[in-house]
């Protein structure tokens, strides 16, 4: 049984590489701002953050303050890209990760980030 | 130069307060672990120092009776006494580990590492374990070779189980070793740009993800562990680990640079019981 499920997974991602075009494959695989946030090897913002207004956000850490409201707290939304790129230009002593300046996340993945949490 | 780098350091502590901050200037090893025990006291009043060689347990109630309950009957008391078999046969040449070790081994885990001023080095228990073996005609074991040297030290460390802590920083160039294991204690490393003491100074008793985080003080006295239940580590490869989750290449066990950290990191459990062989997580 799960063998034939792992057979039925395979031919469909070799008919997408056959089939599709190289565009539409990434479009396909583009995380959005949400699995990026939660994604371990990227945002993993959940290691540190809780996020009270999302149900999936589960065994959430507590280094950083939980995110919620975040456009009523930051009506400048660069200034919240900014804290996401390098926290320790407005606090040198932050245990957050400078997601931007180390290359961590790129630009557009933490545009998406940004984006995702200004809906919080 | 190195006033530089301490500038960066208090910098970078500030958030800490200052009386840590000011401690990385030029105070003792004593002042230094006396200013630690003051940050978390005044975090955690409710804790005591003593039970820190708990780790993360001292915060969790429920975590340490489950701790209490394993360390009844350990999962790993095979591997213990593959250690002791190792520590009791006799070289080739006839002699013992006993033989060369001060004390016949017994109860001086906890004045290690320490520095040797002939050598002008810091040294740690794994090196005067290979030096015994060298000047028997033995080959050193590999220093991250649990198989060995982990196993070895997994038994011949319970012989010092109860000493306290009693690393010693006398003189110019031993302090220049502990000065460069605090540096690399409080140096920020990696893509994820954290130093030891962001997570186990500033955040002890937090939690990352479900993880809780333990003090530094109390971190020293309790190796090797079995994480869960069989997994030999030392503390060097404890160490190696954590420099790779911030995604920080570590250097060598055994190296210079994390022979330093250990004498800095066991310093500042100077006092607290030793005991070898616990369960982790
Ligand atoms: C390892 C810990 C850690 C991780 C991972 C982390 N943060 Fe943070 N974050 C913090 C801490 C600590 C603060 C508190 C302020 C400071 O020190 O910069 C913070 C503050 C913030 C703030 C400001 C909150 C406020 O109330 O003003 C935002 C926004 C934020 N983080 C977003 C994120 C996002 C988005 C991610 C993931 C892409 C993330 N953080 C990942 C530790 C972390
Ligand atoms: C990003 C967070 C983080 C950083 C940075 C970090 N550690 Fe850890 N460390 C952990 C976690 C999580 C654990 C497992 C939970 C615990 O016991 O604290 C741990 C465990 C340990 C332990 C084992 C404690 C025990 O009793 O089993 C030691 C020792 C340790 N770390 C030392 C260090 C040293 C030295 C550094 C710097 C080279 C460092 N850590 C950097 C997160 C971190």
């Amino acid at each position: 049984m799960r063998k034939l499920h792992q057979l039925i997974t395979a031919c469909a991602v070799g008919a997408i590489t056959l089939t599709g075009s190289a565009l539409a494959a990434d479009a396909a695989k583009e995380p959005t701002g949400k699995q990026l946030a939660f994604d371990r090897s990227k945002g993993n913002c959940l290691a540190c953050h809780g996020m009270p207004t999302q149900p999936d956000a589960e065994s959430t850490g507590t280094y950083g303050p939980p995110l919620i409201a975040m456009s009523a707290r930051y009506p400048d939304k660069a200034k919240l890209r900014a804290q996401i790129w390098d926290a320790m230009a407005f606090n040198p002593a932050t245990t957050m990760p400078p997601f931007g300046k180390h290359q961590v996340m790129t630009e557009q993945e933490i545009d998406k980030v940004t984006d995702f949490i200004y809906g919080l | 130069m190195k006033q530089k780098i301490i500038t960066n350091l208090l910098a970078g502590m500030a958030g800490l307060g200052i009386a840590l901050g000011a401690a990385t200037a030029h105070a003792t090893p004593e002042a230094d672990r006396q200013d630690l025990i003051k940050y978390y006291t005044e975090k955690y009043p409710n804790i005591k120092i003593d039970d820190y060689v708990y780790g993360a347990l001292a915060f969790d109630a429920d975590s340490k009776s489950q701790y209490d309950a394993i360390m009844e009957f350990p999962p790993y008391e095979s591997d213990i006494d593959k250690g002791r078999k190792m520590w009791e046969t006799p070289f080739k040449n006839g002699k013992t580990y006993a033989d060369c070790l001060p004390n016949g081994g017994k109860q001086i885990a906890g004045n290690f590492p320490m520095f040797d001023d002939a050598k002008g080095k810091v040294v740690t228990l794994q090196m005067a374990i290979n030096a015994c073996r060298t000047a028997n005609g033995e080959e050193a074991y590999k220093e991250s070779d649990m198989k060995t040297m982990g196993l070895l030290t997994a038994y011949m460390r319970t012989l010092s189980d109860g000493m306290l802590m009693n690393v010693k920083v006398e003189g110019p160039k031993a302090m220049a070793a502990y000065e460069d294991g605090k540096r690399t204690f409080f140096s920020r490393a990696g893509q994820l740009n954290f130093a030891c003491s962001s997570c186990h100074v500033q955040n002890a008793g937090n939690r990352l993800r479900s993880e809780l985080i333990s003090p530094a003080i109390g971190q020293a006295v309790h190796w090797p562990v079995f994480r869960g239940g069989d997994n030999l580590f030392t503390l060097q490869r404890r160490y190696e680990g954590c420099f790779k989750s911030v995604r920080a290449i570590s250097a060598p066990q055994g190296s210079e640079q994390l022979n330093n950290l250990e004498y800095f990191h066991s310093s500042i459990s100077n006092g607290l019981p030793m005991k070898a062989s616990v369960f982790r997580k």
